[in-house]
């Protein structure tokens, strides 16, 4: 038999990478990307300002970075936050935020979906509903579309 | 609004000959079908068929009558009309991906033609070998092209393409036409030269439609989740705003501070741009209307609740159109002030809409003039009302100046 039936490295081999035609995004590293500021958002929840913690912890988002920790980070202090917000509560909440953070808190919301735990899915659900009212199918076409995600 | 349906099958994509009465159409295949309007019906008239696969761009030159056709075959055939039978040309295009969108520019002296290949191939023809040619703009294209529009100097190019970014290049030939003169895009043309390129920063996704305004100074786009003007007028400073539809597919400037867009919510948005920052979304333009409740039997409204747990029976959209609306193309007028519009769709319908402009405020301004008019003729009345009325109201005044007057003698 002739030798290169030997070795299988070769199925190893990400093909797509060596492609010179191959689409590369910008990368712009923001600096203040490290997500949201966990001691900032914990003592805002231990006060009880539910709106000052959403609004904190919707600051930095890890947009850029590829850290990945960075991210999951920032997800479950999201999801910290959101589930300790009360059902009726939520609404005036989304209310209070302007057009960049509901398509941010979109992001959030669906990140969230992907790694469900307890009942962070019923949670998210609500907030889910509540942003659509304000910022429309166009958010979540914004999440789908985004070469940036949270 | 007339709407018109061609069947079942999504229309890929329409164009129009120069006096309305014909419309060349796909039906999502590789033919083109002509119809023709007589009476109140279309009728097909021609077909044309040398594509092997489905037609993605057709357009029709209204001046010189030719028709442009572009495949996913990777061929463009240029049809022209000799004794009542159409017949086409190969263009050699030398693309080696299927071809997205195709537009003859305002002269007719050459076409573009978006491609999957990443590059825009600019045809012209070639009178001594009698064949059409073309040139590839490639850098800095990193995607499939998936729109075109030619500015009216019929150089500069715009260019919408899946790797989330407008551009706009000079498709300057030198062979067949004489250097344009600046613009507010630039001076330097050479052939592919890049005038604008804008990628949104957080890559709202492809842009599917592109279109210049009348005077060619704006420019407007349409991505997977904003709209977007870019103004060279204005230091080609762009102005986007994000949209909390589902994505727009066709975009076209109607008037000089008016843009009609349409897309997956089957309706046609107003848009008004007034300048750098001044873009809001005017209103749809779909009315839809109140469905009348018919009356419907008990019977048939407790079959309702038991088969399908609702009461009313109806799957149809509000909307004209019942599926998306894929390409927006001129009728009447023209970019300056647009007076008719079609729209075709995913239904197989073709819909031509009015665009009216605001009526609100041609009237108040109409109420304003009138209101200045009447103070005025008021004035002018009144001003006549007391020179008239002056001498009853002081006799004396007018008897001394008789006696005064030389005429009486004594």
């Amino acid at each position: 038999m002739s030798k290169n039936t030997v070795s299988d490295r070769f199925r190893k081999v990400d093909v797509d990478e060596y492609d010179e035609n191959k689409f590369v995004d910008e990368d712009d590293v923001g600096e203040n990307q490290g997500g949201p500021d966990e001691a900032e958002v914990d003592g805002l929840l231990r006060q009880g300002n539910l709106n000052g913690a959403l609004h904190a912890v919707l600051k930095n988002p890890p947009l850029n970075t590829k850290n990945h920790n960075a991210k999951e980070r920032a997800e479950l202090l999201v999801v910290r936050v959101l589930s300790s917000f009360k059902s009726s509560d939520i609404e005036k909440a989304v209310g209070s935020l302007d057009k960049a953070d509901v398509d941010l808190l979109m992001k959030y919301i669906y990140r969230g979906f992907e790694k469900p735990s307890d009942n962070s899915s019923a949670v998210l659900l609500q907030w889910h509903e509540k942003a659509l009212a304000v910022g429309g199918v166009g958010s979540i076409i914004r999440v789908l579309t985004t070469r940036k995600t949270v | 609004m007339s709407l018109c349906s061609f069947g079942v099958e999504p229309l890929s994509c329409h164009a129009w000959n120069k006096d309305r009465t014909q419309i060349a159409l796909s039906p999502n295949n590789n033919i083109v079908n002509i119809f023709e309007k007589k009476g109140k019906e279309w009728v097909k008239i021609h077909e044309l068929t040398e594509h092997t696969e489905r037609i993605t761009g057709i357009d029709w030159a209204p001046e010189s009558n030719r028709i442009v056709t572009c495949a996913s075959d990777r061929n463009a055939y240029v049809w022209s009309l000799k004794d009542e039978v159409w017949k086409p040309t190969l263009v050699l295009v030398r693309i080696n991906r299927a071809a997205t969108c195709v537009k003859w520019s305002p002269l007719e002296n050459k076409f573009a033609l978006g491609s999957g290949a990443r590059l825009i191939s600019v045809c012209y023809f070639e009178e001594e070998n009698d064949w059409w040619l073309s040139k590839h703009i490639k850098k800095p294209l990193r995607s499939t092209i998936l729109s075109l529009d030619w500015h009216p100097n019929n150089i500069l190019l715009a260019a919408g393409s899946a790797d989330f970014s407008c551009r706009v290049f000079s498709a300057y030939i030198k062979d067949i036409e004489d250097k344009p003169g600046p613009t507010a895009w630039g001076t330097k043309m050479p052939f592919g030269e890049l005038m604008l390129e804008h990628k949104d920063s957080d890559g709202c996704g492809w842009v599917h439609s592109v279109s210049f305004s009348a005077s060619g100074d704006q420019l407007a786009w349409v991505a997977h989740s904003s709209i977007s003007v870019a103004d060279a007028a204005k230091g080609k400073e762009v102005t986007h705003l994000t949209t909390d539809y589902l994505p727009l597919l066709s975009v076209l400037f109607v008037g000089p501070t008016e843009i009609v867009a349409a897309g997956h919510d089957c309706c046609p948005f107003q848009y008004t741009y007034k300048g750098p920052g001044a873009l809001e979304f005017v209103k749809k333009l779909d009315m839809p209307k109140q469905s009348s409740k018919t009356t419907t039997s008990a019977m048939q409204h407790f079959r309702n609740l038991d088969k399908k747990a609702t009461e009313e029976d109806s799957t149809k959209l509000d909307t004209l159109h019942q599926n998306s609306i894929t390409q927006l193309c001129i009728v009447s007028g023209d970019k300056a002030k647009v007076e008719k519009y079609s729209s075709v769709g995913l239904d197989g319908a073709m819909v031509i809409w009015e665009f009216k402009e605001d009526l609100e405020m041609s009237s108040r301004k109409g109420r304003g003039l009138l209101i200045i008019f009447g103070v005025v003729l008021m004035t002018l009345f009144a001003a006549f009302l007391f020179s008239a009325v002056e001498p009853y109201h002081t006799p004396r005044h007018t008897e001394h100046t008789l006696v005064d007057s030389p005429r009486i003698s004594r």
